[in-house]
């Protein structure tokens, strides 16, 4: 962790600050996909340090943010089947569902489990052979590969009590899916570092080559951040996009191989609901026949009923950037940390959580 | 003791229980008071103000990398009720313990809250023990509930922070937060972290000796870390406080497990630190006390309290931007991706 000191040095993000002061002769807006950029640019005061005249648009990069409403109310009602275990990353605990959460079964006695790893759930199924464990599968090309890992490894040994239900997304159809939305008015996008690292700066060649907008993978520190905002900067203000991987030392142009083999073996590709975005096709990642036993949809026969949004709540808009948070009438009435509406208030990479958690003085600093 | 394990007897107040006292807590905790056995400790009083506090222990795993449940227990009251200034003096162990417990483990706990009484110069006075079937209880529960005395008209509270005093902190954040995290689940990365579990009462009487007037408010951010001690002070006390984010001392280990799982250290709990709020005439002097303790030689000035932003805390970021500090909503939790 020792090197992460030199990405924070105080000269240094104010020198990529001012550089990016020069280029903002004009308003731009860029929007960072990732909800963990969204987090990184509060939690370091990045946005303090940018022109007034530069926008940083949250965009759908905060997972369990975009997870559909009735993938949500499919999660209670696995949580709710008798004999078994949901096994969930920790994200997903406080997000909403229609009429409660995966935190308010928990505290109704049914057995969820938080878990740090898939491999966690898996030892959960062999600790426990007369239940069924089923893994809440939540997330981008980022979790997917781990998730991949532990349906092959409950295969390779025969554990008939391991399941996951499958709502992954795959980042690069959402971009396309955003430049066809009306009102966003992006002119760069700052793309998803961890992701990347995944499936490589190739995965965006295509949506570069058909949209010709500037796109630069970062990562997360603020001079990462800093730099690849400076770089969308100069390509915006010289007219020149270009597709750039500004984050080197994790990502490469094809990505990781292996983790990228095995979610191809695992998964397949399917048409995915979003909170915001609606269907995308290609967008989601589905268990492929192959190994259809681990799918716990298919498993269970989960009913997944269509599912409206929380009333008023404007969590599709801020995902998509055509709302910031405090525009939202919920906010911060209605809707708060302590009593979330929409995912986006409750999620720790959720924009409106971000922007109430750091962003909340009545001066207006950190726009 | 014969048995291994604990069982419903011990707790049932015959035979079993007597046996558990005499020769497991009366030896450990030995003191005239308690050695009477009587149904409630008598105990003599001073003239003046009383500082009253009682805290329940429930951590998980028992025993941990720099301490154990027992130690825990006593530590915290001791300085809960040294954070308003008292000199802690008595305090009472109601301990309930699961069925099928093992006594050697019980053995060791009870010995650690004894050290940890001797060590911060109060007498476990009166105590309690109930046995709960297997399912109803965690291992094992401990209560415990203390007092303390005030000198002369010493007024600390949350309240008196004043726009123009300092913000001290006695030491390095998050080191007991994150050494549990750590055991947690089996989540034991091959970290150097363990808990600063200590009380700190002596750490207090060093400060008041040199500026008796000039400590207005202290805190010790167990749970919910530093950022939410901070914002309890702005709040009650109707100032802003800003703090700078370069100062905020973190081991380097501690610092690369909090990165690794997500978790910010300003919200990890600590249980042996305090912060102070110090009038700023005095701020040095009572640096320079702090950092002849053993517990407070990683002491620092991480901020100042100002009229600006009442009841919110504002970081300088170590790149020179700003945000709010916020209270911390729910637990902290493991981040996704």
């Amino acid at each position: 962790m020792e090197h992460t000191h030199h990405y924070r040095d105080g000269r240094l993000c104010r020198r990529l600050a001012e550089q990016i002061a020069s280029m903002c002769a004009e308003d731009i807006r860029i929007m960072e996909v990732c909800g963990t950029h969204t987090v990184s640019a509060f939690r370091h005061g990045i946005r303090t340090l940018l022109p007034r005249s530069l926008s940083l648009i949250s965009g759908p990069g905060c997972p369990v943010c975009v997870t559909d409403q009735a993938e949500l109310d499919a999660f209670i009602e696995i949580a709710n089947m008798p004999d078994t275990i949901l096994a969930t990353f920790g994200d997903l605990m406080r997000v909403p569902a229609t009429g409660s959460s995966l935190q308010k079964e928990k505290a109704k006695g049914k057995d969820i489990r938080m878990v740090y790893s898939t491999m966690d759930a898996l030892d959960l199924a062999r600790a426990n052979p007369e239940r069924q464990v089923v893994f809440a599968g939540v997330g981008f090309e980022t979790t997917a590969p781990t998730i991949a890992a532990s349906i092959l490894a409950a295969h390779a040994e025969s554990l008939r009590n391991y399941s996951v239900y499958c709502a992954h997304k795959r980042v690069p159809p959402a971009l396309d899916a955003l430049m066809h939305l009306s009102g966003i008015e992006i002119q760069g996008f700052l793309l998803p570092g961890h992701v990347s690292v995944i499936i490589g700066e190739q995965a965006y060649a295509a949506f570069f080559e058909k949209h010709r907008i500037p796109c630069v993978i970062a990562g997360f520190e603020p001079a990462d951040m800093l730099y690849g905002i400076g770089r969308l900067a100069e390509m915006i203000a010289s007219g020149t996009p270009g597709l750039e991987n500004a984050y080197g030392r994790a990502v490469s142009e094809q990505g990781n191989l292996r983790a990228r083999q095995v979610m191809d073996r695992v998964f397949e590709t399917t048409d995915a609901l979003w909170r915001g975005l609606g269907r995308i096709a290609d967008s989601g990642l589905a268990i492929g026949e192959e190994f259809a036993d681990f799918d716990a949809a298919r498993r269970f026969c989960v009913n997944v009923r269509p599912a409206a949004a929380p009333a008023g709540c404007a969590c599709g808009e801020v995902l998509t950037g055509r709302c910031l948070p405090p525009q939202c009438p919920l906010y911060a009435g209605v809707c708060t940390p302590a009593h979330p509406v929409g995912p986006c208030m409750v999620s720790s990479e959720g924009t409106c959580a971000a922007y109430w958690k750091y962003n909340r003085l009545s001066d207006g600093w950190g726009k | 003791m014969k048995n291994h394990t604990i069982a419903l007897d011990h707790g049932s107040g015959g035979l079993l229980s007597h046996e558990l006292t005499e020769k497991i807590m009366l030896p450990a905790f030995d003191n005239p008071v308690l050695s009477r056995l009587d149904d409630s400790a008598v105990i003599e009083s001073q003239k003046g103000r009383m500082a009253f506090s009682t805290d329940s222990f429930v951590v998980d795993p028992l025993f941990f990398p720099g301490g154990n449940i027992g130690d825990l227990a006593v530590n915290g009251t001791v300085n809960d009720i040294a954070m308003s200034g008292a000199v802690p003096l008595y305090l009472s162990a109601g301990l309930i313990i699961e069925e099928g417990f093992a006594v050697r483990d019980l053995e060791t706990i009870i010995a650690s809250m004894a050290a940890a009484a001797r060590q911060a110069g109060v007498s476990i006075v009166a105590g309690d023990t109930k046995v709960v079937p297997p399912g109803a209880a965690d291992k094992l529960f401990i209560n415990t509930s203390g007092v303390g005395w005030i000198d002369g008209d010493l007024e600390i509270n949350a309240a008196n922070a004043r726009a123009g005093d300092c913000v001290l902190l006695s030491g390095t954040m998050a080191d007991h937060g994150m050494t549990i995290l750590n055991q947690r689940e089996g989540l034991s990365f091959d970290a150097d972290v363990k808990s600063d579990s200590a009380a700190l009462n002596g750490l207090v009487a060093r400060m008041l000796s040199v500026a008796p007037d000039g400590i207005r408010v202290l805190r010790d951010p167990t749970r919910g870390g530093v950022a939410t001690a901070l914002n309890e002070i702005a709040l009650a006390s109707g100032t802003g406080i800003q703090i700078n984010e370069s100062s905020l001392p973190v081991r380097k280990s501690v610092s690369g497990l909090c990165e690794l799982l997500g978790i910010d250290p300003l919200y990890a709990a600590n249980e042996g630190k305090l912060i102070a709020i110090v009038d700023r005439a005095c701020a040095d002097a009572v640096l320079t006390a702090l950092r002849q303790d053993p517990l407070g030689t990683d002491a620092c000035i991480i901020g100042q309290v100002t009229a600006d932003h009442p009841g919110r805390v504002v970081m300088e970021t170590a790149i020179g931007g700003r945000r709010i500090v916020d209270m911390l909503t729910g637990g902290q939790l493991p981040r996704i991706c």
